[in-house]
């Protein structure tokens, strides 16, 4: 589904990944941790080439996203994004924030549109809040809604950076429980997170990064309980 | 100090030919303004930097340099460089439109960029283009930030408009000085003068709190 081969990315030049080789399978969720400047959310922001790639590929179902002559807006509508500090359209109501892309992307009738927003808004317990504004709503419900709005392009590869990040602590339990959900219906998700309970619950495999390389990747018991290289068991030994 | 109320009536049909072409100089130099404006500011937020140079030296120079210095080279060298004549009306046009166009391109620019990158990103990654995420996204956010200094700008440009009065443009400072020339009053015509663009600029400023009230309840 996805596949990352040797990927670089310097901004100027700070070199933030080095080398990167990845494969993720369609329904696998993959969990991305490591220490804040490791390159982790720079390498899920090079998944959906928010952020140009310096060297090397990514292919999404078989696309190199490098190559010039890709689309990049139509593998895009693809693979949802969901950002640590939520980026709701503050003046658009919640129900509007969800339909747009879908009525304006893929010409998708709005009444129809509508009617699967609302029941996305459902399946996230937030049907109620369909005419709020976003600044009316707390954090938890704010990422809700801006899982339903990616969803609602129907993608295939949901992509999550810090989701919860920005959240109360009492709040990051709502967002979780949508994404094992999400996770149980079969949806291909990369995850990066610092919840390392829901990698551990969730995650079918962890990497692990850190100064721009992944350094160990593993399924979550293995990589949790028993880390191969140094730089693994002290990170795991400062957040667990 | 007796204040001579019958002069001013005498000149009133004149003082309301001039408010007229005062409201119609402003209302074009906004109209033709804000499209260059816009056009400008967007030129200039081009990442290429050859592209955005010739944006970024037009502005320069037209909010370096004072209107008066514009109008004249406008009236006397651009207008029948290309006309043949001078054209104080068209003159007067050109120099507020190509002068609030500057201003005009740094409050959009100045907008746009003050809406958070998220959004940007949280549109592309829906699949809309740049062109539509900043027209469904971007541009209505960045609109609404926009009118309060649009208005200050328009504000200025209304009163600024009283320059054209020395290129022969018979707006209301042309007659307010044709006033004072042909009886020797001084407080007679300006002090009209300046109540007339008062009520002009008061209006319009309750207009866009309105405006801007509207909307931010919205």
């Amino acid at each position: 589904m996805i596949k990352v081969s040797n990927l670089k990315k310097s901004f100027g030049h700070n070199e933030v990944l080095k080398n990167i080789n990845a494969e993720i399978k369609a329904q696998e969720v993959v969990v991305v941790i490591g220490p804040s400047g490791s390159g982790k959310s720079t390498f899920l922001r090079c998944l959906n080439l928010l952020e140009s790639v310096t060297d090397g590929h990514v292919y999404i179902e078989g696309v190199d996203l490098t190559d010039k002559s890709v689309n990049i807006n139509k593998v895009r509508q693809d693979v949802g994004m969901v950002f640590q500090q939520f980026n709701l359209f503050p003046h658009k109501t919640v129900i509007e924030n969800i339909v747009m892309a879908p009525v304006k992307v893929k010409k998708i009738d709005e009444e129809v549109a509508r009617q699967k927003g609302l029941d996305l808004l459902r399946k996230v317990g937030l049907e109620d809040k369909a005419n709020a504004y976003p600044d009316s709503l707390s954090g938890g419900q704010k990422q809700r809604v801006a899982i339903a709005r990616a969803l609602a392009m129907e993608p295939k590869i949901m992509l999550f950076d810090e989701p919860t990040s920005a959240l109360d602590p009492e709040m990051v339990g709502e967002v979780l429980e949508v994404m094992k959900q999400l996770a149980k219906e079969g949806m291909t998700m990369v995850v990066v997170t610092h919840e390392m309970g829901f990698a551990r619950e969730v995650g079918d495999r962890v990497i692990f990064m850190d100064g721009g390389y992944i350094v160990e990747e593993n399924v979550p018991d293995e990589l949790f309980t028993n880390p191969q290289q140094e730089r693994t068991k002290s990170f795991l030994s400062k957040v667990l | 100090m007796d204040f001579r109320y019958d002069l001013i009536m005498d000149y009133a049909p004149l003082f309301l030919k001039g408010t007229l072409l005062t409201l119609g100089l402003s209302l074009a130099g906004i109209v033709f303004g804000t499209a260059l404006g816009l056009a400008i500011g967007l030129g200039k937020m081009v990442k290429n930097k050859w592209v955005s140079l010739p944006f970024d030296l037009y502005i320069t120079f037209f909010r370096g340099t004072p209107l008066f210095v514009q109008i004249l080279l406008i009236h006397f060298g651009l207008v029948p460089l290309f006309a043949g004549k001078t054209e104080p009306v068209t003159a007067a046009i050109l120099a507020l439109s190509l002068n609030a166009g500057a201003y005009i391109a740094e409050i959009f620019r100045a907008g746009i960029q003050s809406i958070d990158k998220g959004q940007m990103e949280a549109a592309r990654t829906l699949g809309m283009t740049h062109f539509q995420a900043m027209r469904y996204v971007i541009l209505p956010q960045a609109f609404k930030r926009m009118i309060p200094p649009l208005g200050n700008e328009f504000i200025v440009l209304i009163k600024e408009s009283s320059l054209a009065a020395v290129i022969a443009a018979p707006e209301i400072m042309y007659w307010g000085r044709a006033m004072q020339g042909q009886y020797y009053r001084v407080w007679e015509p300006y002090i009209t003068v300046a109540i007339i663009y008062l009520v002009i600029t008061l209006t319009l400023s309750f207009l866009l709190n309105r405006l801007e009230r509207r909307l931010s309840t919205e």
